[in-house]
């Protein structure tokens, strides 16, 4: 499905990656986990050349990316959705013309200028919304809703293009984590349905592990863990972010169980209140 | 008593703000210097008693025009003043808005290729470099006297306004909304359109309704280098000494701006 071969990125004297070398397949949900800096967002960004590699080859199906002029890397960006760590939502659009924008990459400029996209991308819009809990939402400004709600926005955006391919970058890093949960959950779900392959770069761990099929560790640019949730204990994280004692984030983790799973009604007036501002129960 | 609510063991540590220039000697040169040269400047402005008493008894009788401003006699010329002023600023405005925005868009340098940038960038430099005053007089000069001179000049400079402000503003919008428009697959122009223009716009809008009215002032202005509008009725009436027809002129300038600013504010808050 998607292929990297030898893939390097520098900055300057400094190496963001070095030789990163992996193969995705179809409907895998692989985690990309590693310290900040460690070049995880760059990574991705080479994927679909947000940020350009310096030398070698990134390959989606039998097309490699890397080397596409730049009209044959729009259309190919099509296949690929991105969802990102602050939503990356244009503020002052409504949340429909955000969606819209999915389409972009199908639509002629003038159409896209007047907002005259076809009934049947906004048909797949509207069930989309409907799909990721934003129903009636679709007139509201980006601006008026919340962190989940935008999120929520973003997904939509990305699985608007059809794509065979997400990659996502930090999804749950500004959210709260009954929220980064619920939203986990959500593209975890949406990927299964739709056979999506997805790269999700993420700091937290546990949910790594609770969503995703195959993690991978990056530090200092360099791939240096590649296996299944299970096979990360904690000599493994010692390996990727450095010394500390790790059965600290695993013990805070369990608390979020609890928080979701466990004593419901005596929370309850707290979790109506979210549920209702996310727009969505868990 | 003071002594006694002082803590006795512990030295009183004082603050001053670090100065400015560190160097003593510098510092004490400049401040020296500086007042030197002011006394020497104003030794050097002749002051003349006899010309100030002058001067004067001439500003009586132009404050008494003033306060019987007269609209009447000279209503004709006003009017005709007002309208081709009025003219001038809107379609200079109009004007300058359609060329500012590609020149802004191509002075933006997370936007525009390197050679087009600095294309764009020397265009609005040069647009910039010389007060209106001297494009008027060079347009009076080219085109000859009338308002298609003044017109010209306050396209330049509108055009060098509106285009520095907009560049910048582009320059200054969050990146991560362009990056996602562009992972659709997004056309550079489809990428302006929902990415940048959304963010830009109200900022540009209002600056927009200030070139407006900088516009008509300026209208006024250049019209005493024979550019056209009601300057150019103003400078007829000052050669007449007819201050009471100045002052309706003046009256009329404060109340068009005045709407002007008025009917900027009112729009920018339905926009924003």
């Amino acid at each position: 499905m998607l292929k990297i071969q030898g893939l390097h990125k520098r900055y300057g004297a400094f190496a963001a990656l070095t030789d990163v070398t992996l193969t995705i397949a179809p409907g895998e949900l692989v985690s990309l986990i590693g310290p900040s800096g460690a070049g995880k967002s760059t990574l991705i960004r080479c994927v679909n050349r947000l940020v350009e590699p310096t030398s070698g080859k990134v390959l989606l199906k039998d097309t490699e990316l890397t080397g596409l002029s730049r009209s044959a890397l729009r259309l190919e960006r099509r296949r690929i959705g991105m969802i990102f760590q602050d939503y990356a939502l244009v503020n002052r659009l409504t949340v429909m013309e955000n969606v819209l924008s999915g389409r972009l990459g199908y639509t002629s400029f003038f159409k896209s200028l007047v907002r005259r996209f076809p009934q049947a991308d906004v048909d797949q819009a509207f069930a989309l919304l409907e799909r990721v809990g934003l129903e009636g939402l679709h007139d509201r400004r980006a601006d008026a809703l919340s962190g989940g709600q935008r999120q929520r926005v973003g997904i939509a955006r990305a699985l608007l293009q059809s794509p065979e391919l997400l990659l996502v970058d930090e999804p749950t890093a500004s959210l709260d984590p009954r929220t980064a949960r619920q939203i986990m959950r959500l593209i975890a779900e949406l990927c299964r349905e739709r056979g999506l392959a997805a790269i999700i770069n993420i700091h937290d761990v546990p949910l790594a592990q609770q969503f995703t099929d195959r993690i991978i560790g990056l530090a200092a640019g360099k791939l240096i863990f590649d296996g299944l949730p299970g096979d990360l204990d904690n000599s493994v994280l010692t390996k990727i972010y450095g010394g500390e004692d790790w059965s600290q984030p695993a013990a805070s983790a369990e608390d979020a169980d609890d928080f979701e799973d466990g004593d419901d009604s005596a929370a309850d007036g707290t979790l109506d209140a979210l549920t209702k501002t996310d727009g969505v129960s868990a | 008593m003071s002594e006694v609510t002082q803590p006795t063991n512990q030295t009183v540590r004082t603050w001053r703000r670090p100065p400015q220039i560190k160097d003593p000697r510098l510092r004490w040169a400049l401040y020296i210097g500086s007042v030197a040269y002011l006394c020497l400047a104003l030794a050097s402005v002749e002051i003349d008693v006899a010309r100030l008493v002058e001067g004067t008894v001439r500003a009586k009788s132009l404050f008494a025009g003033v306060l019987s401003p007269d609209f009447v006699t000279r209503w004709t010329d006003i009017r005709a003043g007002f309208a081709e002023s009025l003219t001038m600023t809107v379609v200079s405005t109009v004007l300058g808005v359609l060329l500012s925005i590609p020149i802004g868009l191509g002075a933006a340098r997370n936007l525009a290729w390197r050679p087009v940038y600095l294309v764009c960038r020397s265009i609005l430099a040069v647009s910039r470099a010389f007060h209106e005053l001297i494009v008027a007089v060079l347009f009076v000069a080219m085109f000859g006297f009338g308002p298609f001179a003044g017109l010209m000049t306050l396209v330049v400079s509108t055009v060098g306004f509106l285009g520095k402000l907009l560049a910048e503003e582009v320059e200054s919008i969050e990146w991560n909304a362009v990056e996602a428009v562009t992972s659709t697959g997004a056309s550079w122009l489809q990428r302006v359109v929902y990415a940048v223009v959304p963010q830009v716009l109200p900022r540009y809008l209002g600056l927009t309704l200030y070139r407006l009215d900088i516009n008509f002032r300026d209208s006024a202005v250049i019209g005493l280098v024979g550019a056209g509008g009601i300057g150019a009725t103003l400078n007829t009436a000052f050669d007449r000494y007819e201050f009471d027809a100045v002052a309706a002129i003046l009256l009329m300038i404060i109340g068009i701006v005045l709407c002007a600013e008025y009917a900027a504010s009112a729009i920018r808050k339905r926009v924003l």
